[in-house]
């Protein structure tokens, strides 16, 4: 099970550092034909076996958002044409569409995994920070001791109570409410830091606690071993596990995060597609009952976090854990 | 267990003042204010009435200073969105919201404690790995991905209602029918909350139970002649508590953070749809309103599954005596 949540994790990786080449149509890319058409099958066999190919779609009746296939006219895959590596006939409007298209005729697929980018990359770089923040404060609090102890611990009791989405959304709402992606990419990674690090630092801090009394410390401190060279290099990495159990737990809080914001509209902007903002489409129910494809991004989101709490259940036994 | 209770009270104000007071500050530094719903056509004098009438015009120190002496006395002022009092506002939202969450919090104790005794205690099976299964998936759907799922099968199949908390035109129905027309429409957001917590306690049920399973007394018990049921649910179970009710105020925490997302995807009037849209209208003396009601139920909240703590487990009485 382990190795199964692993090889999910690198296998959305690769698609996420490969999203151009696997992508095969453009995300940006609108076919203005066939707003919300449903996926394109994929089919070998037309009185014989064939190459993979596709048929033409057609719209129907746009207002019903019905569509019917033309099956006179077989539309070969092409394998590593423009730049993808497989694709059908996009120019002459047929493209492969394999989870079908949004609202704006824009290819679902193309979009989820162009989406993992700024999902992905977000939540990686809040973790870093948060895990590191952590890490310093708890370090701190847990070697200095007395008055500097009780104030960083007052602090980190203090933040661990609140509701996080409220406090996200509270400093969210002090930006205008558009501003461009880069401006969100970073507001949002400042915001998961500052609620993210406390459940890092606090435990760290118990452990650095009880570490700082042993004898290997007392023995570097006689050594002339500054501080800071005790902390980093002696107390720190006695922590390394417990700072790797809770990273686990807070990249999928930040991917939910970043797709909660994103999905009521104070994240990325929808023009560009991330998990959140593809999400939006599906908060239209009169459609999502007729384009259940407009749900792929959670199902992305979903094989994510599941897949890290695979590989958390295989390394300790208590996954446990509630989002605040 | 007094002087527990009067620090855990003080605690819980100092929170709600801390938390109302950034919020309200916060919104106040946001850029842009409530004239901006008065659209770009706005004449100056109508902009600065309405800034003179919320108190815009003062210094944020002054604005503070005076909503916090009005707040005091449960007077949050008036909110532009509704052009009525913050507190019938805030106190029907909060009502809906706490409707919402007890219900999702007895459905995720009722479903997650009965399968956790029941994975726990068979230890190996057919049943507990499916009930295993189960809860894996569920903890990986927090509630902003099981309420669209749920909405997107009410919407497919028309079993539930899909959205809101009352049918239209229910306004007129008697009180018996009202209620009804609520139990009708609870259960598609009250599960989509209630899912993910319920898998967290199955788990952590099934694994205490497991634990006491096999502790000495219960073979003591067994040796006594007590049958499998009693063993289990008499003597097992209540030893077992333990790690759920520490839990307790944090799964408080997490009804009220899932309620929003739900609260949004089900359009259910609850308090983080209201402050939500106080956010965006920058509607200030409203934001505070929900900040301040959202933080007294989260003290309240984790204070109850403190008690709770403190009655299941004698030693953390004896802490909070010493």
């Amino acid at each position: 099970m382990k190795r199964a949540g692993a090889a999910t994790l690198i296998l959305v990786a690769i698609l996420a550092l490969a999203a151009s080449w696997v992508a095969p149509n453009a995300p940006e890319r609108r076919f203005n034909d066939l707003l919300n058409a449903p996926p394109t099958r994929v089919h070998v066999w037309d009185g014989g076996p064939r190459a993979p190919f596709v048929y033409r779609q057609r719209v129907v009746s746009r207002l019903e958002r019905r569509f019917e296939t033309v099956t006179t006219e077989r539309v070969p895959l092409r394998w590593f044409a423009d730049g993808t590596l497989v694709t059908a006939d996009p120019r002459g409007g047929v493209p492969l569409l394999l989870l079908g298209a949004d609202g704006y005729g824009r290819d679902v697929f193309s979009r989820v995994v162009h989406g993992s980018r700024l999902t992905l990359a977000l939540a990686l770089l809040a973790t870093l920070g948060a895990t590191l923040l952590g890490a310093a404060i708890g370090g701190v609090s847990g070697y200095a001791g007395g008055r500097v102890d009780l104030v960083l611990s007052r602090v980190t009791e203090f933040v661990l109570v609140l509701p996080a989405i409220y406090v996200v959304l509270a400093l969210r709402a002090t930006l205008p409410l558009i501003v461009p992606s880069s401006t969100v990419f970073l507001s949002l990674t400042g915001i998961f830091i500052l609620l993210g690090w406390p459940s890092v630092a606090r435990g760290v801090r118990a452990i650095v606690v009880s570490e700082r009394t042993r004898d290997y410390v007392t023995a570097a401190e006689a050594l002339g071993a500054s501080r800071a060279r005790v902390l980093l290099r002696h107390l720190l990495p006695a922590a390394g596990g417990h700072v790797v159990t809770q990273a686990t737990l807070l990249l999928p809080a930040f991917i939910l995060a970043e797709a909660t914001m994103s999905f009521i509209g104070l994240g990325f902007p929808e023009a560009s597609p991330t998990w959140g903002t593809m999400l939006q489409e599906a908060s239209n129910v009169a459609l999502l009952g007729d384009a259940p494809w407009a749900l792929a991004p959670a199902a992305a989101i979903f094989l994510v976090v599941f897949a890290v709490n695979l590989v958390v259940q295989g390394t300790s036994r208590v996954p446990v854990q509630l989002e605040r | 267990m007094w002087a527990f209770l009067v620090r855990r009270v003080a605690f819980a104000l100092v929170l709600i003042a801390l938390a109302s007071s950034a919020a309200f500050l916060l919104t106040r530094a946001a850029p842009g204010d409530v004239t901006d719903q008065l659209g770009p056509f706005a004449k100056p004098a109508e902009v600065a009435a309405m800034r003179a009438r919320f108190g815009l015009d003062q210094s944020v120190l002054k604005q503070w200073l005076s909503w916090a002496w009005h707040a005091a006395r449960f007077d949050f002022g008036e909110s532009f969105l509704y052009s009525r009092p913050v507190r019938g506002l805030v106190r029907q939202a909060a009502l809906n919201t706490a409707v919402l969450a007890l219900a999702a919090f007895v459905v995720a104790t009722a479903v997650g404690l009965t399968l956790g005794v029941i994975s726990g205690s068979l230890g190996s099976g057919a049943l507990p790995a499916m009930i295993r299964a189960a809860s894996a998936v569920c903890v990986s759907l927090p509630p902003l991905l099981s309420s669209l799922i749920l909405v997107f099968i009410a919407a497919r199949t028309g079993w539930l209602p899909a959205g809101g908390m009352s049918s239209s035109g229910s306004g007129d129905l008697s009180w018996a029918g009202w209620l009804a027309d609520l139990a009708w429409h609870v259960p598609l957001p009250a599960i989509a909350l209630a899912l993910p917590i319920a898998a967290t306690f199955e788990r952590l049920q099934a694994q205490a139970m497991s634990e006491v399973v096999g502790q000495p007394f219960v073979l003591a018990a067994r040796a006594r002649g007590v049958s499998s049921g009693d063993l289990i649910l008499r003597h097992a179970w209540p030893v077992s508590l333990r790690p759920i009710c520490a839990v307790l105020g944090v799964a408080v925490g997490a009804l009220l953070s899932g309620s929003f997302v739900v609260e949004y995807v089900t359009a259910w009037p609850g308090l983080g749809r209201l402050m939500y849209e106080a956010l965006r209208a920058r509607d200030i003396y409203l934001v505070a309103g929900c900040a301040a009601t959202g933080s007294a139920l989260l003290a309240l909240g984790t204070l109850v599954g403190d008690v709770l703590l403190a009655v299941v487990d004698p030693r953390v009485r004896d802490e909070a005596h010493s």
